[in-house]
């Protein structure tokens, strides 16, 4: 935060850690974060140098106001930011020194030795004001959080109905040289804050050869995204991370330059040109800001490679402990729900449960399996594929003969793709309709979810943020007939075909994660639990 | 002879009927609407009271009764046959009635009072004959044919008194007389259609197609996403196969999905459906309720190496319980479904109800 006046040490790191706690909470709202970052970092650095050229002497109520202020550039107005960066800089390129203006994003390291410095010079000039400003500070920790709450800005992929914003982001993707996509067909009119895209125009066909901004392995990772060929909130993780060793590895400091500042820059381009392919999911969000922390906590004299080797290491515990290693603690508490003679109905095509029925049935649980599938994406018949390849026995339905199966069922296993803080589940659609009619006939459902795809966001409807994928999957041929063949052409006829859905906690009985057996409203208390020890 | 003759013509048609009925339902056949049905099952009947051989109104209703089970067995989804030939046999037990001179009335109430003091039988047999009688009873026919006829615009009649303007609607498959009933409030009002496509057979899209002719916003969502798109749906209108007689519903396969989604909702859900598909038939025989297509629709042969061990099923109805149904529009008006079973009264006579 700007303000640090009449701090100490330490309460400047708890300000950097307020800081990283905001930044992770903006950030845990989805994509296109780097900008609100960007923005925020230039937007901060560039009042102080304009204030710091002002005056140098001004009082902390004065610091107070200047805070005050600068959270309101991150209020959820976007418009705000755009007017600010563009007078902001314009007074501070005047006042500022030409080395300011080239680094846009200052990392927190220099922000922090900024803020020491001029803390040092304003306590040799006001040793009696320390004591009052102390007292302030302490109790503006407090009032920080409660501040920054509602500062959160919206993710750009639910605000394509905002031509300002854009705009906004059409510069900044020229900027970071990212191709931008365009929307495909018409788009039914409750969904017009989302984009849409087609498959057959993926953003890889826009980027010019040789790829000079973006990395090879980004480029073929946005195109396994966009074409749907990694699909999966743990694959696209797990695929992302990969994909970020290969970055780190081929990566070499320019010199002049940290690399604990500069890698960060690097990936931002990456980040979005990954999101103009798909719109990142939670667990990619959550990876990416682990990945980024523990970039910019690379010390100063760490050597290159030494960097690079504790970054890969990193990146492998990650995927080690939050995905392979809690899809063993949830199986292990799952099979204990487990029983035998159960008919189980499981829905697409979800990993974590995959690995449970699997390993159930190595450890010799009688049970059956019933796969409920959806057009368009059918991705049941892959659930299909590989537990009858274990030998378990199944029987498979489309979603339509629900209804008519769920007398037989007696336990529901649903994956998820994120938990919100509200307690409701975002998964594939289809989801909230099998928990409703499971519960209309009084069938347990057990939702299994590790804790890296648990995310602040708050929602109550599947309308507000969404993925709207290409509505062409809906068209299909019958008895050598396709209806809906020429949909563009008929004005009045629009397709939706949805991504995801959220499900109320009250249809949900039950959540498996890695740290046990939650209540689906437990969430924001498992979420704090993770801010605190990170 | 031309009495061997007519007999020989009439058995031919009947058989004809037959076996396109056996077709039908297996959903290669051209599917045909079940007013379509219903009309040519009444002028096959109206055939046989006409050329068959009968003396009084009992022969003739044996000869019917007959006729029917084997139409029924030819394809027991198909319950507009079961229907029409209920009706018959109660135009026949009318107009005997009104012959003796007897009114209508007293035979219909199978009341404990009455069971009690008449003591005996239903003492007429219909072995009376009356000359008219077969003339009266085709007039009465043909008044059946040209109620049917009118059904479906009877029905569309009624929409402008349930849509409002900029309402959003939600269906479900493929109904004639659902979409009708949407084209003739669209004429006056602009509202607009979320139609799901139920798969596996995606009926869903040739109704979007059609409404789209006449101008109604209209936008297709997969089935599994009846629930996400719910809270916008203002009413959901769905047509049905039958409506059976404790008020409850044998719709197409995802109805059941959707009626219990517009409940968590509270949205109303309007079931559109003409009085030839009520039927007096309950939900209880469970083998006999759901009716099942090939499963290549759901799995096709593609999928070979996991076909042989896998289970497929695909069924064709749902049953949806009358707790979640709002309001019966047929072309006699308005309805709840706590009130079918009086409808049903009024249609058949109780003892036809097992042909």
């Amino acid at each position: 935060m700007a303000d640090s006046v009449g701090r100490q040490v330490d309460s400047i790191n708890h300000a950097t850690e307020e800081d990283e706690k905001k930044q992770e909470i903006i950030r845990a709202k989805g994509e296109g974060k780097e900008l609100t970052k960007e923005e925020k970092q230039r937007l901060r650095k560039e009042k102080k140098q304009h204030k710091k050229n002002k005056k140098d002497d001004r009082g902390p109520p004065e610091k107070e106001k200047e805070k005050a202020s600068v959270p309101a550039p991150s209020k959820p107005a976007t418009q705000s930011p755009a007017h600010k960066a563009a007078p902001v800089p314009v007074n501070a390129s005047a006042s500022e020194s030409p080395v300011a203006a080239e680094k846009p994003a200052k990392s927190k390291a220099e922000l922090r030795a900024d803020r020491r410095a001029r803390q040092d010079s304003e306590r040799a000039s006001k040793p009696g004001k320390k004591e009052v400003g102390q007292q302030s500070t302490s109790s503006k920790p407090k009032a920080t959080p409660s501040e920054l709450q509602p500062v959160k800005r919206l993710p750009e992929h639910v605000q394509v109905d905002d031509p300002a914003a854009l705009k906004k982001l059409a510069k900044k993707l020229e900027r970071q040289q990212v191709p931008l996509r365009s929307d495909y067909g018409y788009k039914v009119s409750l969904f017009s804050h989302l984009h849409q895209y087609s498959r057959k125009n993926p953003p890889t066909q826009q980027i010019s050869i040789p790829v000079t901004a973006i990395h090879p392995s980004i480029v073929r990772l946005g195109l396994q995204y966009s074409q749907g060929i990694i699909a999966g909130s743990n694959a696209r993780s797990v695929a992302l991370l990969h994909a970020f060793k290969q970055v780190i590895q081929d990566y070499s400091t320019p010199p002049n330059e940290e690399l604990s500042r500069d890698l960060v820059n690097k990936l931002s381009p990456y980040i979005s040109f990954l999101s103009q392919c798909r719109p990142l999911s939670a667990s990619m969000g959550n990876a990416i800001k682990y990945i980024k922390k523990e970039i910019s906590n690379i010390p100063n004299q760490c050597k290159e490679e030494e960097a690079k080797r504790r970054l890969q290491e990193c990146i492998d515990s990650y995927i080690n402990e939050k995905i392979i290693l809690a899809s063993q603690a949830i199986s292990k508490y799952a099979i204990e729900k487990i029983s035998d003679g159960d008919v189980i109905l499981v829905y697409g095509c979800s990993s974590l449960v995959n690995h449970i029925l699997c390993e159930a049935f190595e450890k010799q649980r009688k049970f059956r399996v019933i796969v409920v599938d959806s057009r368009p994406r059918l991705e049941g018949r892959e659930a299909l594929r590989r537990l009858v390849k274990k030998g378990i026995r199944c029987t498979y339905v489309l979603i339509s003969a629900l209804s008519y199966i769920l007398p037989e069922v007696s336990k529901v296993f649903l994956g998820a793709h994120a938990l919100l803080a509200n307690g409701y589940v975002m998964s594939r659609v289809g989801t909230s309709q099998i928990a409703l009619v499971a519960k209309a006939y009084n069938v347990p459902v057990l939702v299994c979810c590790e804790t890296y795809k648990f995310c602040e966001r708050v929602q109550t409807d599947s309308f507000v943020s969404n993925e709207l994928d290409d509505p062409d999957d809906l068209i299909v041929t019958r008895n050598g007939k396709t209806h809906l063949e020429n949909w563009q052409t008929v004005k009045s006829l629009g397709l939706l075909n949805l991504v995801y859905d959220v499900t109320p906690p009250d249809f949900v009985d039950l959540v498996i994660t890695d740290l046990g057996m939650i209540p689906c409203t437990s969430v924001p208390v498992v979420l704090r639990v993770k801010n605190v020890d990170q | 002879m031309p009495g061997a003759d007519k007999e020989m013509d009439l058995s031919e048609r009947i058989e004809s009927f037959l076996s396109e009925l056996k077709r039908s339902g297996s959903g290669t056949g051209s599917l045909r609407g079940s007013a379509e049905t219903a009309r040519e099952t009444t002028a096959l009947l109206r055939k046989i009271t006409a050329q068959a051989r009968w003396g009084n109104a009992g022969e003739l209703m044996e000869i019917i009764r007959k006729e029917g089970r084997r139409m029924t067995a030819a394809q027991p989804s198909e319950t507009t046959v079961g229907n029409m030939v209920r009706r018959v046999l109660k135009i026949i037990r009318e107009e005997y009635a009104r012959s003796r001179g007897s009114s209508e009335e007293t035979d219909q109430q199978e009341s404990l009072h009455k069971l009690l003091t008449s003591g005996g039988s239903s003492e007429d047999n219909f072995r009376q004959h009356f000359p008219h009688l077969k003339a009266n009873v085709i007039e009465a026919i043909n008044e059946l044919l040209t109620e049917l006829e009118g059904t479906t615009d009877n029905i569309s009649m009624q929409a402008l008194e349930h849509i409002h303007s900029n309402e959003v609607i939600m269906t479900i498959g493929r109904s004639r007389t659902v979409e009708a009933f949407l084209k003739d409030a669209a004429r006056k009002r602009k509202f607009h259609v979320i139609v799901a496509e139920c798969a596996p057979f995606c009926q869903g899209h040739e109704m979007a197609t059609s409404l789209c002719k006449e101008d109604i916003e209209t936008t297709v969502i997969p089935d599994a996403a009846i629930f996400a798109v719910m809270s916008r749906v203002n009413k959901v209108i769905i047509g049905t196969q039958t409506v059976l007689a404790n008020g409850g519903l044998r719709a197409v396969n995802g109805t059941h999905t959707l009626a219990l989604a517009a409940k968590h909702h509270s949205t109303p859900l309007i079931v559109c459906a003409p009085m030839f598909k009520l039927s007096p038939q309950f939900p209880n025989e469970e083998d006999t309720f759901h009716k099942f297509v090939s499963p290549h629709e759901v799995l096709p042969f593609t999928e070979g190496e996991i076909l042989s061990k896998v289970n497929a099923h695909c069924p064709v109805f749902d049953y949806v319980p009358p707790e979640l149904i709002t309001l019966f529009i047929s072309n006699i008006g308005g309805n709840a479904p706590s009130y079918i079973y009086r409808l049903m009264s009024e249609l058949y006579h109780p003892e036809d109800h097992e042909l």
